[in-house]
């Protein structure tokens, strides 16, 4: 009798045994598992929202390595524009569009790339928060600010009634796509900025430098801010029509914050989406786009879904250059939308 | 005599307040000195302790759930990276220092190699993060691997550990290798047998030294293109990678505190591989200078 129960668990034991092992395989074969590598660099703005997508579609595709490196917008397109293949990265990030410069070399290099855009992000000005006569600024002040040259080193020279404070700047440095979309956006030509200010790629030492002087003026993305709202005061900004907008998600949503709001892109090598890995982790991405990019994490502006269907398409059908430049097919759409930034 | 002794005033009082004063402005630079790094230790532990644990060491790196993130990926980067740049650059650097200090005759040239050995150890380390780029990455094809890597750091502590072991071989005494020829030995069984057995420890020390010095190096891995965001081990020495001290240098830039932890948690991992390091080369030191072969 004993020996029969223990028989019997033994038997119990190894039917459980097969019917895991068929259940692992099961799992295994059953979908398609996919290899190899994905290889994303750029922008230290979008590097958040792609960070958290490779994490994401890791945890479904556990053998695909997706791998994001920061090297700013500029540096990013350096390795996505290599001049040796095996050394460029798969899908550029990107927090302005690509320049005519780059356009040309990708030419040069015989390289077709894909623009697709995934969503918005501000950046923000803010001031120290004892600060309170600095409640908005006019694009016209923040010019004569942040011009080459500009002479202003007091708040009292920016506006009649600012009291007698010794200003201090804060802001990116010269490889930042925040710089570039900024200098653009206000002083009118891209990397127009003095250059007697405290410059970092760190936005955490931005962050200390202007919750830590009294007289502080800087300026980096939104999201930033928000991680440190409670040591900062937002200031808002006068597009030089009287009316001040306060940027929050739901106004940079709705395109009224300018303008200083920017669309953020991925650039995707068209000879690298042939590859299954580097289709299916876009194509998780763009189905899951609004919970990433709105990811309590991660914190930027979605687009509508029209948008990233939009991107979908120009994937599937291999519409190369880009769309902010170009025209083409549903280029005019996208212009219509992203011509409000 | 008179001579002597007219211009002699002992003020001995006057001349051992000026000795105390001496010892008292030492003694503080090294209480300073102490309290700094005390104070940098206390603040990255406070920060990052509570982070510790097995599954820090086992985790990958993670940006939606940091309160699961770990260092896994950045401390096998490390591991790959020591253990390749150690294989390149100890045989080749005290291959070299023994070149120098025992075979090359005393020339011109000799001096003019160890002065420009002497003037690379100070060369910054980003320069070799370019040299490597251009060299290892481009020329060579290496790929952003852990091997581009290590050799980068390899070029960076050679000149560190050809000096160190060029000071120890120079510590043994001239005595030994002239007994050691006159007993009628050949220079390579002078080396072998008397001048490295003399030299081994010393060379060592400075070997951990300078491998402890590559195991903190971000700036040329940034530069040869280690990656930011990696969630798995390099399989082998042409894998891409991240190490250790650019995992702490990313976290310390994102905006949320916890990431401020988990750096202060990396910070400790970083510490706890290199204090064992570092003490092994005390004890090496101490040990050798117990059985010395000679005074």
């Amino acid at each position: 009798m004993q020996d029969l129960l223990r028989t019997s668990k033994r038997l119990t034991a190894s039917v459980v045994a097969i019917a895991a092992v068929t259940f692992m395989t099961g799992s295994a074969f059953g979908q398609t598992k996919l290899s190899g590598t994905v290889k994303l660099d750029g922008s230290s703005t979008v590097a958040p929202i792609t960070m958290a997508a490779a994490e994401m579609f890791m945890g479904e595709q556990p053998r695909v390595r997706v791998t994001v490196g920061i090297s700013g917008t500029g540096g990013g397109f350096k390795k996505f524009l290599d001049e040796k293949a095996d050394l460029r990265t798969d899908i550029s990030d990107a927090s302005r569009v690509i320049k005519g410069k780059e356009i040309e070399r990708a030419k040069k290099l015989g390289i077709e790339f894909i623009e697709i855009p995934i969503g918005i992000d501000g950046i923000a000005v803010m001031v120290h928060p004892s600060n309170a006569f600095a409640n908005f600024l006019t694009v016209d002040e923040l010019k004569r600010i942040w011009s080459p040259g500009s002479s202003i080193t007091n708040w009292s020279q920016v506006r009649k009634g600012f009291p007698d404070v010794p200003m201090k700047l804060y802001g990116p440095g010269t490889d930042s796509g925040t710089f570039d979309y900024f200098t653009k956006a206000i002083c009118g030509k891209e990397k127009a900025s003095r250059s007697d200010y405290t410059a970092s790629e760190s936005d955490n030492v931005l962050v200390r430098g202007i919750a830590g002087n009294k007289g502080s003026l800087g300026y980096f993305g939104y999201s930033y801010y928000q991680a440190n709202q409670d040591k900062l005061k937002l200031v808002a900004i006068d597009n030089n029509n009287g009316t001040p907008v306060t940027p929050s998600l739901d106004i940079i949503r709705g395109g009224t914050y300018k303008p200083l709001s920017r669309p953020m892109f991925l650039y995707v090598n068209k000879t690298a989406y042939t590859r299954p890995e580097v289709k299916a982790f876009l194509k998780y991405f763009l189905d899951n786009a609004k919970a990433i990019v709105e990811h309590p994490r991660v914190n930027y502006v979605a687009l509508s879904d029209e948008l990233y269907s939009i991107g979908r398409h120009r994937l599937n059908t291999g519409q190369v250059g880009s769309a902010m430049s170009a025209a083409g097919d549903n280029t005019a759409k996208l212009q219509e939308v992203f011509s409000k930034f | 005599m008179t001579l002597v002794n007219t211009n002699f005033e002992p003020r001995l009082a006057h001349r051992r307040r000026i000795g105390w004063f001496f010892a008292f402005a030492c003694a503080s630079m090294v209480v300073l000195a102490v309290f700094v790094l005390g104070v940098l230790l206390i603040s990255v532990a406070d920060q990052g302790w509570r982070w510790l644990s097995l599954d820090f060491l086992d985790n990958f790196p993670s940006r939606l759930n940091p309160e699961k993130a770990g260092v896994k990926s950045a401390l096998f980067g490390t591991l790959w990276l020591i253990g390749l740049t150690a294989a390149v650059s100890v045989p080749i650097g005290m291959a070299a220092a023994i070149y120098l200090h025992e075979y090359a005759a005393k020339g011109k040239l000799t001096r003019f190699i160890e002065l420009n050995i002497a003037n690379l150890a100070g060369v910054p380390s980003i320069v070799y993060g370019i040299l490597g780029l251009a060299v290892f990455i481009r020329l060579c094809g290496l790929g952003r691997s852990v091997l581009a890597g290590a050799l980068t750091l390899s070029l960076l502590i050679l000149p560190v550990i050809i000096i160190a072991s060029r000071e120890a071989l120079a510590a043994v005494p001239d005595s030994i290798r002239l007994a050691a020829f006159g007993l009628g030995a050949t220079r390579w069984q002078t080396v072998r047998s008397h001048v490295l057995p003399a030299a081994i420890p010393g060379m060592m020390t400075g070997v951990i030294l300078a491998l402890s010095r590559a195991l903190g190096e971000a700036a040329p891995l940034i530069m040869i293109g280690a990656l930011t965001f990696i969630t798995f081990v390099p399989e082998g020495p042409l894998d891409t990678f991240t190490a250790m001290p650019i995992q702490i240098y990313n976290w310390i830039d994102e905006p949320d505190l916890i990431f401020q932890e988990l750096a202060g948690a990396g910070i400790l991992v970083l510490l706890g591989m290199l204090l064992p390091m570092n003490a092994v080369a005390v004890g090496i030191r101490a040990w050798h200078q117990r059985r010395k072969a000679w005074s």
